[in-house]
Formats: structure tokens, sequence, C-alpha cells
């Protein structure tokens, strides 16, 4: 549930999703949910050339399993309230 | 099963938002699916209406139409929402036939090294 409360934090800012097929799509973190599934909006796919079909998707709904990474702004990451909530989540998990 | 509220159709991550809507689904095997959005559940399991498989190659289309399918969720990699205003495709991309995309993803798949557009030159398309 760590990441889930971590990521709700984050509604609203600029993220880059990259993907297991190597797909990065940048956008607005619309929101998440338990599987950590990420609907996305205002989406711009990182190379657009190499994925021209996906030119007029503004949102997207991309499935919490083929999620390899999600890059942050720097700005947005509180490391010692991750670190506390971290030793509290394994404190108590 | 619980009927969607307004609150999960706005604030939420579910696909209720989507539905009845035309989308992009693309999948785990490299396919892309349109089609309206006419159900789903928790696994993203879904079931889209004129459904059409867009496959691409180089700068040639095709939209081979499907019918009614349902789609099992773990093959699901996203879901994107067509912007009815812009383009789907940039413009230089060509529409072919069935057939024509057909011939020339063999002929790409048998020579990868040469390159799409050396072939599509070859095929005089």
């Amino acid at each position: 549930m760590l990441f889930f409360s971590y990521f709700k934090d984050l509604v609203g800012r600029e993220v880059t999703v990259e993907l297991k097929n190597d797909l990065a799509i940048r956008g607005t973190l619309h929101s998440v949910d338990q599987y950590l599934n990420i609907k996305l909006e205002n989406t711009r796919v990182v190379d657009q050339e190499k994925y021209p079909h996906l030119l007029s998707v503004r949102n997207c709904f991309i499935r919490g399993s083929v999620v390899r990474y999600v890059q942050l702004p720097p700005e947005g990451v509180d490391i010692e309230l991750l670190h506390d909530a971290t030793r509290r989540e394994a404190r108590d998990g | 099963m619980s009927w969607a509220s307004l609150e999960d159709i706005f604030l939420s991550t579910s696909l209720a938002s989507y539905l009845d809507k035309k989308l992009l689904v693309l999948l785990r095997d490299g396919r892309k699916l349109l089609g309206i959005l006419r159900s789903f559940d928790q696994f993203a399991n879904a079931v889209l209406e004129g459904a059409c498989e867009r496959v691409i190659v180089g700068d040639l289309y095709c939209d081979i139409p499907l019918g009614l399918y349902v789609i099992r969720g773990e093959n699901v990699v996203l879901i994107g929402e067509l912007d009815l205003e812009r383009e789907e495709l940039p413009p230089h991309m060509t529409r072919v036939s069935a057939a024509d995309i057909r011939r020339v993803s063999c002929t790409v798949r048998r020579f990868p090294f040469f390159g799409k557009i050396a072939i599509l030159e070859k095929l005089s398309i």
C-alpha cells in the first residue's frame, strides 16, 4: 500500500512512464489504483516517430503489470517522508 | 458487482470514463486494436465493439476489421483515448489494402537488415 499512497500524493505531477515493451510516455498523473494501474493525461510519447499510432492519444490507461519505471521530477520526491513510511511499513507489515 | 458512480468516472483509474468511446488498445504482442469500449472489469478484460487491427509497416498502414472482441486483461498494455480532433496518424502515412500490408510485412520479416524503405521501393508501392 506504500507505493499506492505515494503515487496518490503525486497526482497532478508530470511523470514519464516507461513500459516493459520499451515505450515511454510522458504525461500528467491523473490517478492510480491499488494495482498501480496508471491513468495519464496530456500524454505524449517520448519517441514519437517510432510510435506513429499514438499520435492522437491524449489520455490513456496503463495496466500496472506492464510498467517498468515511473520517472519522477526530483522536486516531487520527499526522501525523508519516504524513508519514514518505509520504516513504518517494514515495522508494521 | 457495483455500478460506477460519478466519483469513479472522474477521479479514479477505472475504465468507466472510457465506456462507449473509441479507443486504441495496445497488446503485449505488439498488436494495435481500435474499437469502442462496451465493457470492462477489474482485470482490465475489455469488450471492444467494431474492433479493427491497425497494422503499420514503415509508412504504410491498414485497418483490418475484426468485429466484436473480448480481450483478456493480462494482454493489455495500454488503453488510449483517441482525440477525434486530431489526426490519428501522421499525414505522410499511406493506407493500403490488407493483401498489400500482409505482403510487405512478410518481406520485412524475412529481410529486416535492408530496412523497410528499401523493401517498399522494391515492391513498387
